[in-house]
């Protein structure tokens, strides 16, 4: 899954000479155990989505695509990832600046508090919603005597991937904010730009590789999310189904062709990791020279 | 009058980083903040910057009070210590930064940046980036940033701290000329002595957020307000003396002390230049043993040590050196010409005392 954030870069660029003790033979054979496994637990797998989705060749494929609750699928989890990755690309940069650029109390708990979606069971997360969001839960009464849905509908979908994308874009800015420290905003400041300003040429810019990149595994992961939305969502075709509920329909379903239906979209998902898997390559290099930057620039790392 | 710091104090928590520091600083000048790092020099540069805002005092740049201007009004230029540039934008961009955020015309832009290019020798450098730039390079263009909206101070961080030893020289040489030609306020802080006494008008000497003293850089030689910014500034020699019947006694030393009680304790203090050497065991009063020589290029620096076991520091030309045919392991005797009483530290100091050379006989009579 996309979903793994690196918490600590520096042991990729620590150069280790351990590989040279090793014995040409138990090289071989670590290497090929590697590349056995994943090819056999990742690579093949992937194949397989696209060979059984084609299986029946293109016509059935396109049609199964083309399929209206399909259609609606699509639009609706582009609707939900549209609105979750601008949000939480908003929430993570504020967090990362006010942790890497500021002391106050409680500091430590908000670095915990973001990590948690990654800790919690995604179907944890989706009963959380249901515990407080429905009929039998604090606010439901409440919510239902006001004639506001959330659990079963639209909003409880965006509150779950809302939750579980959360940490993302923080991860990825508070390490690369704190290397770079806020000198280079003060410099702005005693050249008479004033906070917005500073934020806008100076901040924004020495991090935007970053920012991407999280931003790239929000989406990702917000496109992609089963577990939690699962809970929360009625699953009606056509309303309240996103792509990989529409997968999983289709695949319990025992009609004609809707096995080759489901790998038809399953597909679509695996595209989309796979542009996902390209981009983050590119951005990870990208920030890694940030990161190789901000550090140069900085006198005391030397 | 350029800067006034009156009463300021910075309160970090608990924590007192600068005390009650009132000084000014004269229109034109380079003054250098000295002391100990955690000495409270660079919260100084901070507040007239208004980077940090004192807890008390008040802070006047060209008679102006400036507590409640903020940073972006105080028209101050600021280098910091990594330089801060801006790593996403080139040369030219960091130095037009300023001139960009007060809205200067194109044209006007232009030509400072061009002025500044030329000024601080940046040429041909213009589309490079900062990480494309050597040490020295980066500060010049950390300076030329700060300068370009005409500032009425320049106030720089350790400016020679992240260079290394060879290249911090020019540099120092260099900014005593850009300032004679520009003759503008600045203010730098330094944890060097030698670069305090070599490159400012004026220093202002700090430890623990208290201002020892300021002066010229000869006076603080010369004259140190107290034992600290005796120690700080050049090397001493510092003894401890038990006062008995009037001669203060350290070892085989002896030293004058009429007026001070049987079994007081004074400490005196005296430049290496004070020590002076004779290969003639006869001619002074105490004998020691030239126990190790320093080269430091035309001046020599040694260390003797006396029969008991103390060890004084002296500083000779190369040539005394030679005249005196000093090595190590030579036998000389000495006499220390003039020293001072120290007090307790942050206390005034004594004059400076004069012993003449038949002091030994002297203090022998004396008793």
């Amino acid at each position: 899954m996309a979903g793994t954030v690196k918490t600590n870069r520096s042991p990729s660029r620590q150069k280790s000479d351990r590989g040279s003790e090793e014995s040409p033979f138990s090289r071989a054979v670590l290497i090929s155990v590697a590349l056995l496994f994943a090819f056999a637990l990742l690579l093949l797998p992937l194949v397989n989505v696209f060979a059984q989705a084609l299986a029946h060749g293109w016509r059935l494929y396109w049609r199964s695509l083309v399929n209206p609750h399909t259609l609606s699928a699509i639009r609706l989890t582009l609707l939900v990832a549209l609105i979750c990755v601008p949000l939480n690309a908003l929430f993570g940069l504020t967090a990362a600046w006010a942790i890497a650029k500021f002391e106050f109390r409680g500091k430590a708990l908000l670095t915990a508090v973001i990590d948690l979606p990654f800790a919690v069971s995604p179907v944890v997360t989706g009963l959380m919603f249901v515990i407080l969001f429905g009929m039998q839960g604090f606010f439901g009464h409440w919510l239902d005597e006001h004639n506001v849905h959330i659990i079963f509908a639209v909003p409880g979908i965006v509150l779950a991937t809302l939750f579980v994308t959360f940490p993302f874009v923080a991860r990825e800015l508070i390490p690369l904010m704190q290397t770079t420290g806020s000198e280079q905003e003060q410099a702005a400041l005693t050249l008479g730009a004033s906070g917005l300003k500073t934020f806008w040429h100076v901040t924004l810019p020495s991090v935007k590789w970053g920012l991407l990149y999280g931003i790239i595994l929000c989406n990702a992961r917000a496109i992609g999310e089963f577990g939690a939305v699962s809970v929360v969502s009625s699953k009606i075709a056509g309303q309240t189904e996103t792509l990989p509920l529409r997968v999983e329909k289709l695949h319990l379903s025992a009609t004609a062709d809707s096995a080759t239906a489901a790998f038809a979209v399953a597909s679509l998902l695996a595209v989309l990791a796979l542009l996902t898997l390209g981009l983050k390559t590119f951005l990870e290099w990208k920030t890694e020279r940030e990161y190789e930057r901000a550090q140069q620039m900085d006198p005391a790392a030397k | 009058m350029s800067i006034e710091i009156r009463n300021v104090s910075k309160h970090f928590g608990e924590v007192a980083a600068v005390d009650n520091v009132s000084f000014t600083v004269k229109e034109g000048e380079l003054l250098a903040l000295l002391g100990p790092s955690g000495g409270g020099k660079t919260t100084v540069l901070r507040m007239i910057a208004g980077l940090e805002v004192p807890t008390e005092g008040d802070l006047f740049i060209r008679g102006e009070r400036v507590n409640d201007i903020p940073v972006q009004k105080r028209n101050i230029g600021f280098v910091f210590q990594s330089y801060a540039l801006f790593k996403n934008m080139n040369v030219l961009k960091n130095i037009a930064f300023g001139l960009k955020i007060k809205k200067w015309k194109k044209k006007a832009i232009e030509e400072r940046v061009r002025e500044l290019i030329d000024l601080l020798g940046l040429d041909g450098l213009d589309k490079r980036y900062p990480h494309q730039l050597s040490g020295g390079q980066r500060q010049r263009v950390a300076i030329a940033r700060a300068l370009a909206s005409k500032p009425t101070v320049l106030l720089l961080d350790e400016p020679f701290g992240a260079v290394d030893a060879k290249i911090r020289q020019d540099l120092r040489d260099w900014l005593v000329r850009l300032q004679e030609e520009l003759k503008l306020t600045t203010l730098f802080v330094t944890h060097d002595q030698e670069e305090a006494m070599e490159v400012s008008n004026r220093i202002v000497i700090f430890s623990r957020g208290h201002l020892e003293q300021i002066a010229t850089p000869r006076e603080v030689y010369e004259q140190p307000a107290n034992e600290f910014v005796a120690r700080f500034i050049g090397v001493m020699n510092v003894l401890e003396l038990v006062v008995d019947k009037g001669v203060g006694r350290c070892s085989e030393l002896r030293f004058p002390a009429a007026g001070y009680a049987d079994g007081e304790r004074i400490r005196i203090g005296f430049r290496p230049f004070s020590v002076q050497l004779s290969p003639d065991l006869k001619q002074y009063p105490y004998q020691a043993v030239v126990r190790h020589t320093f080269f430091l290029g035309v001046m020599l620096r040694l260390e003797l040590e006396l029969p008991s076991g103390l060890v004084l520091r002296s500083r000779i030309s190369k040539e005394d050196y030679a005249n005196l045919a000093l090595y190590d392991g030579r036998k000389v005797s000495l006499h220390i010409r003039n020293y001072r009483i120290l007090s307790r530290e942050n206390e005034p100091l004594g004059p400076e005392l004069v012993v003449p050379e038949n002091s030994s006989i002297f203090i022998a009579e004396g008793i």
